[in-house]
């Protein structure tokens, strides 16, 4: 019944390159939360304040991400934008996709994270004398800071593990790379052993440093 | 030349059916993962609920690994470790057993919330009136539990339901695979994306508006 013969050599030989390719993982998941950040939170603040067509723009946006697959959006920015002759590396489909995803998801933790400040904090700033901008940066942020911080790390690791994806579009991040080596080497269950150990010990890594960053933030 | 082969047609009527039918399969094996599943995660929740040290020693990092390692990895993972072990599964059992897990190790948090959520003055109250730990339970934390976490559970659902986009990596011909294959013929990826999307987003979105419904109409 059990007569596989493990090979872990070839492994442990691309292991350098698989830690690289985790590092790329780990960056384009960084950059996508990073402009998922900036997206979602101009998505959120269109959909608390505007109406009209930039309204409808956002929820649309919003809707899309969260209710088809990952994957389905990055197939789209892979192949469906290359309709319009726009064809994107790789690394740019995974970043595009992520990004929207990351975006629309985060919109949503914004504007819950807005709605649980009262409309009288920005009162009481502004009759302090605050203008709307320092009201905003001062008073409203901070709070909204601390609601959302839990769901951004989520996030964040959400996005590590969707990067994954990146595999099923030829972008060779951690995933890729090892889908290369063990195709060459026919050591599947090896290399996908060792990448799932390495993914494992990236989202540690994550919530571990969350964690310390959360304890020097939040310290009143 | 009238006798060349034409490759690439174009998309046709019946094309539709067969997305159609593809629609139906990401259906099924997304009611049965995530059915037992969430039987599975129930179970997993009571226990990390009453498994004092002994499950938070034991179970709880077994569960965290499912949740730290990308889907896309454990379904090749078990896809390629099966055959090692003697066990011969096609991708849609593959699919399901890990999607089965992977939904028991959401749901376990999810679950463990749940029982939570009920004050213990109530169910000291419960066991005071005569009702025994079982009677308690099923009468008294299953009713309010499950109110305090049922939308937190459709969230997680869904997210299998858009997941098990991912079994198309093993070769199951579910929704997004059926896609890809019309894509290769056709050669228009823009019209059959969107209509791929638009699929999982008819199944998706109205039961997240309804969730987010009963959720509004329960913190009342």
């Amino acid at each position: 019944m059990f007569d596989y013969n493990f090979h872990w050599r070839p492994v442990m030989k691309s292991l350098p390159d698989l830690i690289e390719a985790g590092f790329l993982t780990l960056q384009v998941a960084a950059l996508a939360m990073l402009f998922g950040i900036v997206i979602g939170l101009g998505l959120a603040l269109i959909r608390l304040h505007l109406r009209g067509p930039l309204y409808w723009f956002a929820t649309a946006w919003v809707e899309l991400a969260r209710n088809t697959p990952a994957l389905f959006q990055l197939f789209f920015f892979g192949f469906g934008l290359g309709a319009f002759g726009l064809h994107l590396m790789p690394y740019s489909i995974v970043l595009a996709g992520l990004s929207f995803n990351c975006a629309g998801y985060l919109a949503e933790n914004f504007r819950g994270g807005f709605q649980a400040i009262p409309d009288t904090q920005i009162r009481a700033a502004r009759s302090l004398g605050m203008s709307a901008v320092q009201a905003y940066v001062r008073i409203v942020i901070p709070q909204v800071l601390r609601v959302v911080y839990h769901p951004m790390t989520n996030q964040m690791v959400w996005a590590v593990l969707m990067s994954s994806l990146g595999m099923l579009v030829g972008f060779r991040e951690l995933s890729g790379e090892t889908q290369f080596f063990a195709s060459r080497t026919f050591r599947i269950f090896e290399y996908f052993a060792v990448t799932a150990v390495i993914y494992y010990v990236i989202v540690k890594v994550i919530l571990g440093a969350s964690r310390l960053l959360a304890t020097r933030l939040f310290r009143y | 030349m009238s006798d060349t082969v034409s490759f690439f047609s174009g998309f046709a009527p019946r094309d539709l059916l067969f997305l159609g039918e593809a629609a139906l399969r990401t259906m099924w094996i997304s009611a049965l993962s995530i059915t037992m599943g969430s039987l599975l995660g129930a179970v997993f929740g009571w226990m990390l609920y009453e498994g004092k040290w002994v499950a938070t020693l034991t179970l709880a990092p077994v569960l965290d690994v499912f949740r730290s390692v990308p889907l896309i990895i454990q379904l090749v993972l078990f896809y390629n470790f099966a055959p090692i072990v003697g066990l011969n599964l096609d991708p849609f059992a593959s699919g399901v057993v890990i999607l089965t897990i992977y939904t028991a190790a959401l749901v376990a948090n999810v679950a463990r919330g749940g029982i939570e959520a009920v004050e213990p003055p109530m169910r000291r109250a419960a066991r005071s009136l005569g009702m025994s730990y079982w009677q308690d339970m099923r009468h008294v934390v299953l009713p309010i539990g499950l109110r305090a976490v049922f939308p937190a559970w459709v969230g997680v659902a869904l997210g299998v339901m858009k997941d098990s986009a991912l079994v198309s990596v093993l070769g199951y011909v579910e929704l997004l695979k059926a896609s890809q294959i019309l894509i290769t013929r056709t050669q228009e990826p823009f019209l059959i994306l969107t209509i791929a999307g638009a699929f999982y987003f008819a199944l998706s979105y109205p039961i997240s508006r309804y969730a987010a419904k009963l959720e509004q109409r329960w913190a009342q």
